[in-house]
């Protein structure tokens, strides 16, 4: 790890420890509206101001962040553990099922993702519970996410395939299911891992721009996504412009992450 | 003799795509036929919860339907109708998805070309011009200014564009900018690093020859796919551009349609861009092998 790396790791662990204490540090509910002082500026009481409806802006960005940072690593997890069983079992088996795979692969590849994301949430009920609306965007995000990661995993698998030690153990009769699971996936785990982080900050910005066109983290359950829509009223902005935090906090955060990634090499 | 086996391959590939192409577009139309069959609501008409229609007339209204159809039947029709051009009729909005897709699809396509456009030429422009100092200050400034852009959500940047009354394809440049950015110079830089490329060098070769002729030659294959693929970055931004910009594009058709549930409108829309796309990739992925068998 270089010193920016660091610095970069350094940042994350404290956001996480934030969002962690986020109850300690913040006891007001996200959703408590103070109706006697909505669009207020920052105070002891209100260390952020508060929204238009008089919610509290500090507790709704710690929540929004805790939901956010929860949900993208949810997602990215899902997606990297379809794409590690796809990608190694199509490299490992070869033949029709890896063209199978690779052919669903670019299919997918080649369409604008969010293109995708839409229709199949315009396939979903729109009007649902804010916790609903959550699981919904962790499951398509991680159900759809895939396909970069599999190409990736499915050519690294094919190089493992004509391994000596993988002939070796196919010669003292080991099955194809446990060449797979003990053979194959422990030398893909470094590209799993790597997968894992690509993955963080492709969803964070997702999530973000899937609530800022109101198809995300439904409200009153705050997410970065929902605490950007505000960002449409630009003199109002201007007026206040501690309202800039969650964006300053998402930009942080993805920089981070794109920080503490592996390096090119192992990823590609 | 060399000539026409280089030819007869190139028009062999033409061909194979074109199946391709034409086998994922009946594959996609049978899938989309698929969605709007399992659409909520599918068949059913609003007149149809009028108590003042009799039982005979709303069973006249559902023959109408055709939801007596069998699967195979459904599918078959919907397949002719694809095929004269008839995408069926939106949901939400009454009117043909094809009159809507003609409307729609030249304000994206003009919106994405410019902004692909743009976005080339200053991450070219930026990536050959780091290429020629390669110093750790500039790689660095290149580098920060990219992951910056890189970590902005499209529709951030949309809002942005907004303020500061910009056309739609400026924030479009501004999303796909950083990701081309970021493998031109990968590209570029290993390029650069062949060892002919040095052998150029060190023979005294000016920077400008090293550039047309050995660097960009062998880097132009990968250009060429990348090109395919910046266009479904620049159609993926438009999405949320064009929503928030209010350009009556394919983005903001798409985006209306998710809102309203639309199924048939959005599966349309998401099968025509499909297409589009990979009729763009096809064609940047066969310069690139034409150009490559030209350069052997």
């Amino acid at each position: 790890m270089n010193p920016l790396q660091k610095v970069a790791a350094i940042i994350l662990c404290m956001i996480l420890v934030l969002i962690v204490l986020a109850t300690i540090l913040v006891p007001t509910p996200y959703a408590r509206q103070f109706r006697d002082v909505p669009n207020a500026g920052p105070s002891i009481a209100h260390p952020l101001g508060t929204d238009a409806l008089g919610r509290d802006f500090l507790s709704r960005l710690l929540y929004g962040t805790r939901v956010s940072l929860l949900l993208a690593p949810a997602a990215a997890l899902l997606s990297t553990v379809i794409a590690a069983s796809l990608g190694s079992a199509a490299g490992f088996l070869g033949g029709w099922f890896e063209s199978i795979v690779l052919a669903a692969t670019d299919l997918s590849l080649a369409l604008p993702w969010l293109f995708l994301l839409l229709t199949v949430r315009a396939m979903l009920p729109l009007d649902v519970p804010p916790m609903a609306s959550v699981i919904i965007a962790f499951l398509i995000m991680g159900l759809l996410g895939w396909q970069a990661s599999v190409r990736v995993i499915c050519a690294t698998a094919r190089g493992v395939r004509d391994s000596d030690f993988l002939l070796l153990a196919r010669s003292s009769g080991c099955k194809p299911a446990r060449l797979l699971l003990r053979h194959v996936a422990p030398n893909l785990r470094p590209l799993f891992y790597a997968q894992f982080w690509i993955s963080i900050p492709l969803f964070i910005l997702t999530e973000a721009n899937l609530s800022i066109l109101g198809l995300g983290v439904m409200e009153p359950m705050p997410s970065w996504g929902n605490l950007l829509r505000g960002f449409e009223d630009f003199p109002a902005l201007a007026a206040a412009p501690w309202r800039l935090v969650p964006l300053i906090l998402l930009v942080t955060v993805v920089m981070c992450f794109q920080l503490v990634l592996p390096s090119q090499e192992v990823t590609q | 003799m060399i000539k026409q086996e280089k030819a007869s391959k190139l028009f062999r590939n033409v061909l194979r795509r074109l199946l391709f192409l034409l086998c994922l577009g009946i594959g996609g139309a049978l899938l989309s036929a698929t969605f709007v069959r399992c659409a909520p609501g599918f068949g059913v008409q609003e007149r149809e919860l009028d108590p003042r229609w009799s039982a005979q007339s709303v069973e006249a209204l559902r023959q109408e339907q055709m939801l007596h159809e069998g699967l195979a039947s459904f599918y078959l029709h919907y397949l002719v109708a694809l095929a004269h051009g008839d995408l069926g009729e939106s949901d939400s909005l009454k009117r043909p998805i094809r009159e809507l897709l003609r409307q729609r699809l030249p304000v994206t396509g003009n919106s994405v070309v410019r902004g692909l456009g743009v976005a080339w030429l200053a991450a070219a422009l930026l990536a050959s011009l780091g290429l020629g100092s390669r110093g750790w200050l500039c790689e660095a400034l290149g580098t920060a200014f990219s992951s910056l852009l890189l970590s902005l959500p499209s529709a951030v940047v949309a809002m942005l564009a907004i303020h500061v009354r910009a056309p739609v394809f400026c924030p479009i440049s501004v999303v796909v900018f950083p990701r081309l950015h970021r493998y031109i110079r990968s590209l570029l830089v290993r390029s650069y690093d062949q060892p002919h490329v040095l052998a150029a060098r060190a023979r005294g070769l000016g920077a400008r020859p090293i550039f047309w002729r050995h660097v960009l030659p062998s880097a132009a294959p990968s250009l060429l796919a990348l090109f395919g693929v910046s266009f479904a970055i620049a159609f993926g931004a438009a999405i949320p551009i064009e929503a928030l910009c209010d350009s009556p594009g394919m983005g903001q058709l798409a985006w209306q349609a998710a809102l309203s549930r639309d199924v048939p409108l959005i599966v349309n829309v998401t099968l025509i861009v499909c297409l589009v796309m990979l009729a763009a990739n096809s064609f940047a992925d066969l310069a690139g092998r034409a150009f490559a068998e030209n350069n052997e």
